[in-house]
């Protein structure tokens, strides 16, 4: 009976110039992580509509590879708050923030997410900042698609420039 | 422009309860709290007022009946709205439940519950349904401070 492996073979380079190459671990890491951020869209109010509009074809966030929600915080890398948050709602968001493996990134989306925005009353969560760890702020109500796809090339300088540790401390 | 049918809505509640007026366009009709249930009742059986809109409260500090209790009820017969006020006391701030008659009264005495701290007399839920477990006080009362907040999760740093 004859041997059904796939035949790979040692091929000789044409060129001596790109066998190998060398980078950083902590650029290699970031790049690869900047390029395939999975959110994890935490809409509560009315900037629901700019981050469906931010996420369809004309504006397309695909295109930094952040467009593919998953409705798991444990598949998520990058949770986007999306509106108001209350008083009510706080504990639910720090939960789905827990749920979220490292690493892990965080968007204020619009001004509520932000900083309250114009409320400020018994009800509304001035800020998520003050319940969780904030990476980018995107302002205005709601915010322009070009403003979050700025936030998240923002995001993505962040991602790059930054340490990742993947085993340990050192390395 | 009034709808015929509220003239005969306001002859046969304004004698025997309280006073009525028209309200652009809209029967207002203010009573005191214990003729509620009969007024509503009335409402309901002869006029066809089958859909309980809502009920709310305003809050007037330093009047001595302190919160006005508001209802609003349409007719799905002769399509008009007909608004119910009544005054309570801050010490006694109890009115009757129109469970009775409107099951949807249920969850909105619980709303105006939540806000005002209106006692719904025979609503024997009256949980927060807005608000949350443990919070203190009544936040769309003149008295609340706007700017009070009661957080769930403690605050980082």
């Amino acid at each position: 009976m004859a041997s059904s492996t796939i035949p790979i073979q040692p091929v000789a380079s044409r060129s001596q110039a790109f066998e190998y190459l060398t980078t950083k671990k902590d650029e290699l890491v970031g790049w690869a992580r900047k390029f395939s951020l999975f959110p994890y869209p935490f809409v509560t109010a009315c900037c629901a509509m700019e981050f469906m509009a931010v996420s369809s074809s004309p504006y397309d966030t695909d295109r930094f590879g952040a467009a593919l929600p998953r409705f798991s915080p444990r598949q998520a890398d990058l949770l986007m708050v999306v509106g108001t948050v209350t008083h009510k709602q706080a504990p639910v968001l720090l939960k789905v923030y827990e749920q979220m493996c490292e690493p892990k990134w965080v968007m204020a989306f619009g001004v509520c997410a932000t900083s309250g925005g114009f409320y400020q009353n018994y009800a509304a969560v001035l800020g998520i900042d003050r319940i969780i760890p904030v990476d980018v702020y995107v302002p205005g109500c709601p915010p322009r698609p070009e403003m979050v796809i700025d936030g998240i090339m923002q995001l993505q300088d962040k991602i790059a420039r930054s340490r990742h540790p993947i085993v340990g401390r050192n390395f | 422009m009034a709808a015929p049918v509220l003239d005969l809505v306001q002859q046969r509640l304004a004698p025997a309860f309280g006073e009525a007026a028209l309200a652009h366009g809209m029967l207002v009709v203010t009573l005191p709290p214990a003729a509620l249930l009969d007024a509503v009742r009335l409402l309901k059986a002869e006029f066809g007022f089958d859909l309980f809109l809502d009920v709310t409260a305003v809050d007037w500090p330093g009047h001595a009946q302190r919160f006005e209790v508001v209802y609003h009820f349409y007719s799905t017969q002769h399509h008009v709205r007909v608004r119910l006020k009544t005054r309570v006391a801050e010490q006694d701030p109890t009115v009757d439940s129109l469970i009775p008659l409107y099951d949807a009264a249920r969850f909105m005495e619980r709303e105006c519950h939540d806000m005002y701290g209106i006692v719904f007399r025979g609503n024997a839920d009256l949980r927060p349904i807005l608000l949350y477990e443990g919070f203190v006080g009544h936040p769309l009362r003149k008295d609340y401070a706007k700017d009070h907040e009661q957080p769930l999760v403690p605050y980082r740093k």
